[in-house]
């Protein structure tokens, strides 16, 4: 499988989404289009043809549930093998955890609450071609839809928290800065030998981290190793990695022991640095530059590259991290990603399951989809949303822009707008809900 | 050109002389009186074939008669009688005319119109990657007949239908029970078969001559041969006067009549005479659907059947740019950008291609390796590593298996960018060392003598031949030299730098070229080093080109006339320099020689990413061709490569010592067992 093996860190029951995810339904299988989110990355992987992979979950629990469904699901497609980790040990920690497993060259590890359609194997052979350390899919931040109508100052702050501060090199091809745009308050600090060594430093605030990461393996293991206060891959792992391509410390034993091999044993010395000289001609000064830094081979090899693939705008990539991208992603996913949700749409374009009923004069509009079981009443107008199973909605009731979950039960003439509605919610008669984030039970059998 | 011409008149002469001087000195002159000999009679060159084909050896030229009796007389013939193949068995038996031998050149200069189409062709297919033997065989094979691959598609033809037949045949009685539909299929199907089956057991009779005769038997058939011709040109000529359609009638009734006779007649051991004729009508109409099956050993992108199969096997997806040059259509070219993303987003569906190949593959595609060079470097140690890993699969031998891993591995990389000349070579030969690894070595132990192979090679034929080409070079540099180099070679740079190490005083003139300004990259280093240089583009060539006193350039590959193939401008800047009365030193590792013959850039020849010459980086007032791609009247052209004649060469410096261009056959006919046996 070109020497990589997957890792898919599957979270476990985040905070952020507290109301959404729950002990039941851990963060893997919330269902974005009535399908646990996992189940696309774990597609896209079997597209691409991956079908070994580790999914790593945080919770004993979570792990069985998880565990569980992907034994039912994908039973003769993929071979997976879940693991559990303690929660809270962070992405660096649950890789810690699974390290020992890991023995080909190079590490894919995707997050699991990806939906997307960029190919890993375009990170991966990116990460190939540069003989990187780390490669990171870099993807356009999505563009907040037209649900987005809540206060401005709210949106950017939302925003902000996502996106990163990118600096790439003029080829767009080397990662020279990354830090989380949370994080950046008014100036951002780019390492001068960096900056002199590229000539050019291009910052974009426009790419967001779609956490999907082709490591070396020998670095990644090391880096662990080395730097046990290390909590998350993002925040911690990378950026070092980044901050200190030109005076690597870790390459000092792992990368040579990789450029050993890459080089087939050629022993003598002079045959290294003739490659080193001749082999990479760079596309960008770069390179150039680092050849022509004091050609000892020791510090030839005090360097490391890390690089970034940029996901075309055509492609679709969006992380489920928080309850806004939980309402996004579900509308996209049978929108304008409609490809990747695997469901066919009718010729109307939207989902009803033949098991959903309908009154008369119920109009369910393009954008939709009503999962098996659900009854409509009379009169009702669906718009681009998505009901769950097992839903009972009532006359002249009016659902835009909106999410509602499994088991929710709408009384007659309620208004739905911009809102998500979690399992087992009871909504009234002649409720009103515009633009609500969230509606959930908190006591969901008292209401 | 007309200069060019002119000059080309006067220095032939030397040429020959120095070209070949061992064996060939007293041949020339007799060469060029029998040319006319025999076209006009024909008769008496056949009693001395025979002489002049045993007594071959391969340091000799060949005398051209052959190609000129394959070409003439055939031809005079064929307007007579209708067989104009008598020539082609012969052919078989004349030792392999090494392509690098001056034939071609001459037949030009000759201007004799008949030879000089065919000669090229010759050239032009000559370059293909198979095991030295096999190429023997297609080179010296009457066409494309003889080679490996109509043969073993040939076999498996016979193994699947037999089997498919027998299968068959052993069913329908049993199967009487199953669907109708079945048994109607089958006595269909079968017929066909049995129709495909007999031709192919007449290729099948007629290839195990062909491979099992020996040298005695293949004399015999070969006077054979000369006899009939001999006969059938007698009577040619004594119908010929009357009508010439009436003597085109008896020759193939001879045939046919023939041919009934030589079927019955079975195994290998047919009586001599009856033999040409025999293979004169059993191999011409196969021969034509040959042609079609056999895959040109060039592809010509103008060919669009031939595009449209490659296309479908093609592991990286290929649009082909629309809008190209007219003269350049055959040679592939592709809307740049689109590869790379494809490639890259099947990297985990392309299950047999070894990572570190697939590696190698995407960094020729976008450009990261480049240069004769590293590029072949690190083919090999790619190569290298997957035969690391490789491990033979059950019930299949090593050799078979691993060169057909390494020539699909080939034919990924030739999707990925053109293979240079050099890596051409370096393939030829690691499949020769597969090929004769003895039988008695285990798995490991021929693993570990086909890596030590290869870094064997690479440290010999590249690394020391680099040491050996500086420690040569350096001895023409003296203090007070101007001198003027082009592109960036890592040879050159290394001159360079030896020559600054041992103190010499001299300046660099670097002269460089759009787009891709490789020389920047030299200089930066040149200058680091503390050597004076001067930075110009070649389009001050004339100007700069009066102080220099001498001009080193490096070379993708040196052909066997001597022609430097390298990268495009060099041709430009050697003629400056000649018409300046300026040394050209061309430095070139011996690996890189080719004995194909090529008489101008156009035939063989890579095509860059044209749009890299329409846009100039950072000047944004300057792109006035922006979204002109499309527009029908607009055809750019970015060669890569360009091809100097020898006239503008002083000399070559290699590994095996400076030479003239003239002599380079010499050293390919030379080494060549070296080169492939180390």
């Amino acid at each position: 499988m070109m020497d990589f093996q997957v890792v898919v860190l599957a979270g476990g029951t985040a905070k952020k989404l507290a109301p959404l995810v729950s002990k039941e339904v851990p963060k893997a299988l919330l269902p974005v289009a009535n399908r646990p989110v996992l189940s696309y990355v774990l597609e896209l992987l079997e597209s691409s043809n991956l079908k070994d992979l580790i999914v790593v979950v945080e919770g004993e629990d979570a792990a069985l549930r998880v565990g569980g469904w992907i034994s039912g699901a994908y039973v003769d497609r993929l071979h997976v093998e879940v693991a559990a980790v303690p929660e809270d040990v962070g992405t660096a920690g649950a890789l810690r955890a699974v390290a020992h497993h890991l023995t080909a060259n190079d590490v894919l590890i995707v997050s699991g609450d990806l939906v997307s359609d960029v190919p890993p194997g375009a990170v991966a052979a990116t990460h190939r071609r540069h003989g990187a350390v780390v490669t990171t899919l870099l993807c356009y931040a999505p563009v907040s839809g037209p649900s987005d109508t809540g206060s401005s100052a709210g949106k950017d702050k939302v925003k902000k928290s996502r996106y990163n501060i990118v600096g790439l090199d003029p080829t767009r091809q080397l990662l020279l800065h990354i830090a989380a745009g949370a994080e950046v308050e008014k100036d951002i600090r780019v390492q001068k030998n960096i900056l002199r060594a590229v000539g050019q430093l291009e910052i974009r605030a426009d790419l967001m981290d779609a956490h999907m990461y082709a490591f070396k393996r020998t670095v990644l293991q090391d880096v662990l190793d080395q730097k046990d206060t290390f909590h998350s891959i993002r925040q911690d792992v990378l950026p070092y990695l980044v901050r200190t391509q030109l005076r690597s410390e870790i390459s000092a034993n792992g990368l040579h022991k990789v450029e050993d091999n890459a080089n087939g044993r050629v022993s003598s010395q002079n045959y290294v640095t003739w490659m080193s000289q001749h082999r990479e001609i760079a596309p960008s000064a770069y390179q150039e530059l680092l050849a022509l830094s004091p050609r000892s081979p020791e510090n030839a090899l005090r360097t490391h590259k890390c690089c970034a693939y940029i996901a075309s705008k055509s492609k679709y990539c969006a992380r489920l991290n928080s309850i806004q991208a939980f309402s996004d992603i579900n509308r996209d996913v049978v929108g304008e990603a409609s490809h990747l949700s695997g469901y066919s749409f009718s010729s109307q374009n939207n989902i009803i399951h033949p098991s959903a009923e309908l009154g008369s004069k119920t109009t369910v509009g393009p954008q939709c989809m009503l999962a098996e079981g659900s009854q409509m009443g009379d009169k009702c107008s669906v718009k681009r949303s998505i009901i769950g199973r097992h839903c009972r909605i009532g006359s002249n009731v009016k659902i835009v822009n909106s999410v509602v979950m499994n088991h929710v039960t709408i009384e007659d003439g309620c208004l739905v707008q911009g809102s998500v509605i979690c399992s087992n919610v009871h909504l009234q008669e002649r409720v009103v809900l515009k633009d609500c984030q969230m509606v959930c039970a908190l006591w969901p059998d008292s209401v | 050109m007309d200069v060019r011409r002119g000059q080309r008149t006067v220095i032939d002469p030397k040429v020959r002389q120095v070209g070949f001087v061992p064996a060939g000195a007293t041949r020339p002159p007799a060469r060029s009186h029998s040319v006319p000999t025999d076209a006009c009679s024909s008769s008496p060159p056949a009693p001395e074939l025979p002489l002049s084909g045993s007594s071959l050896s391969p340091v000799m030229i060949p005398p051209p008669r052959h190609s000129s009796a394959d070409g003439l007389p055939s031809l005079s013939r064929s307007a007579a009688s209708p067989v104009p193949i008598p020539a082609s068995p012969l052919r078989r038996d004349t030792v392999q005319i090494p392509i690098g031998s001056y034939n071609p050149s001459e037949s030009v200069l000759g201007s004799s119109p008949m030879i000089s189409p065919s000669s090229r062709l010759d050239a032009v297919s000559e370059f293909s990657d198979e095991v030295p033997t096999s190429a023997w065989l297609g080179r010296s094979g009457s066409g494309k007949f003889a080679s490996s691959f109509p043969s073993s598609s040939g076999e498996m033809m016979t193994m699947k239908i037999t089997g498919g037949g027998s299968g068959g045949g052993g069913n329908t009685p049993k199967s009487s029970l199953t669907t109708a539909s079945v048994v109607k299929a089958l006595p269909g199907v079968s017929e066909k078969d049995r129709g495909a089956l007999i031709e192919v057991q007449n290729e099948g009779i007629s290839k195990p001559q062909k491979q099992k005769t020996s040298k005695a038997e293949r004399r015999a058939i070969q006077e054979a041969q000369r006899a009939a011709k001999a006969a059938a040109k007698e009577a040619g000529e004594a119908v010929k006067p009357s009508a010439s359609s009436g003597g085109a009638l008896p020759a193939s009734k001879q045939g046919k009549v023939v041919k009934p006779s030589s079927q019955k007649k079975d195994g290998p051991q047919v009586t001599a005479p009856v033999v040409p004729s025999e293979k004169k009508v059993g191999d011409r109409i196969p021969d034509k659907d040959r042609k079609k099956d056999v895959p040109h050993p060039r592809m010509q992108f103008d060919d669009k059947h031939r595009v449209e199969k490659a296309k479908r096997r093609a592991v990286v997806n290929q649009s082909e740019a629309r809008n190209r040059v007219e003269l350049f259509r055959h040679l592939p070219q592709y809307i740049h950008g689109t590869q790379l993303p494809d490639l890259e987003s099947k990297f985990f569906q392309l299950d047999p291609m070894h990572p570190s190949v697939y590696k190698v593959g995407l960094q020729y595609l976008s450009g990261v390796i480049s240069g004769g060079n590293a590029r072949c470097i690190a083919m090999l140690l790619a190569f290298q590593e997957a035969i690391k890993d490789y491990s033979t699969p059950p019930e299949k031998a090593l050799v078979r298996d691993l060169t057909a891993k390494i020539s699909s591995y080939v034919s990924f990389l030739i999707e990925c960018r053109p293979l240079s000349i050099s890596m051409g070579n370096a393939i030829k030969f690691l499949k020769n060392r597969i090929a004769k690894l003895p039988h008695t070595l285990s798995e490991s132990e021929a693993k570990s003598s086909l890596q030590s192979d290869i870094d064997r090679f690479i440290n010999e034929k590249i690394v020391i031949a680099d040491k050996v080409i500086v420690g040569h070079a350096v001895t023409k540099i003296r203090d007070g030299d101007i001198l003027l180099t082009y592109g960036s070679s890592s040879v050159v740079e290394m001159i360079l730098l030896y020559a600054h190490e041992l103190g010499k005083q001299f300046r660099v003139v670097l002269v460089d070229s759009r787009p891709k300004l490789e020389g920047q990259a030299l200089l930066h280093r040149l200058v680091a080093k503390g050597l004076n240089c001067t930075y110009t583009h070649i389009n001050a060539i004339s100007y700069v080109m009066q102080e220099v006193t001498r001009v080193f350039l490096g070379a993708s590959s040196v052909l066997s006339n001597g022609t430097v193939y390298s990268r495009v401008g060099t041709a430009c800047v050697a003629m400056v320099a000649n018409a300046f009365q300026i040394p050209v030193l061309i430095c070139c590792e011996a690996y890189k020689f080719h004995e194909r013959v090529q008489l101008d850039s156009i035939c063989s020849n890579e095509l860059g990413d044209p749009d890299v010459i329409s846009k100039v980086a950072g000047r944004n007032d300057l792109n006035h061709l922006e979204s002109w791609a499309d527009n029908e009247n607009l055809q750019l052209l970015n060669l890569i490569y360009d091809a100097t004649p020898s006239d503008y060469v002083s000399m070559i410096i290699t590994d095996y010592g400076m030479i003239p261009p003239t002599s380079v056959p010499v050293i390919v006919r030379e080494y060549r067992r070296e080169h492939l046996w180390i």
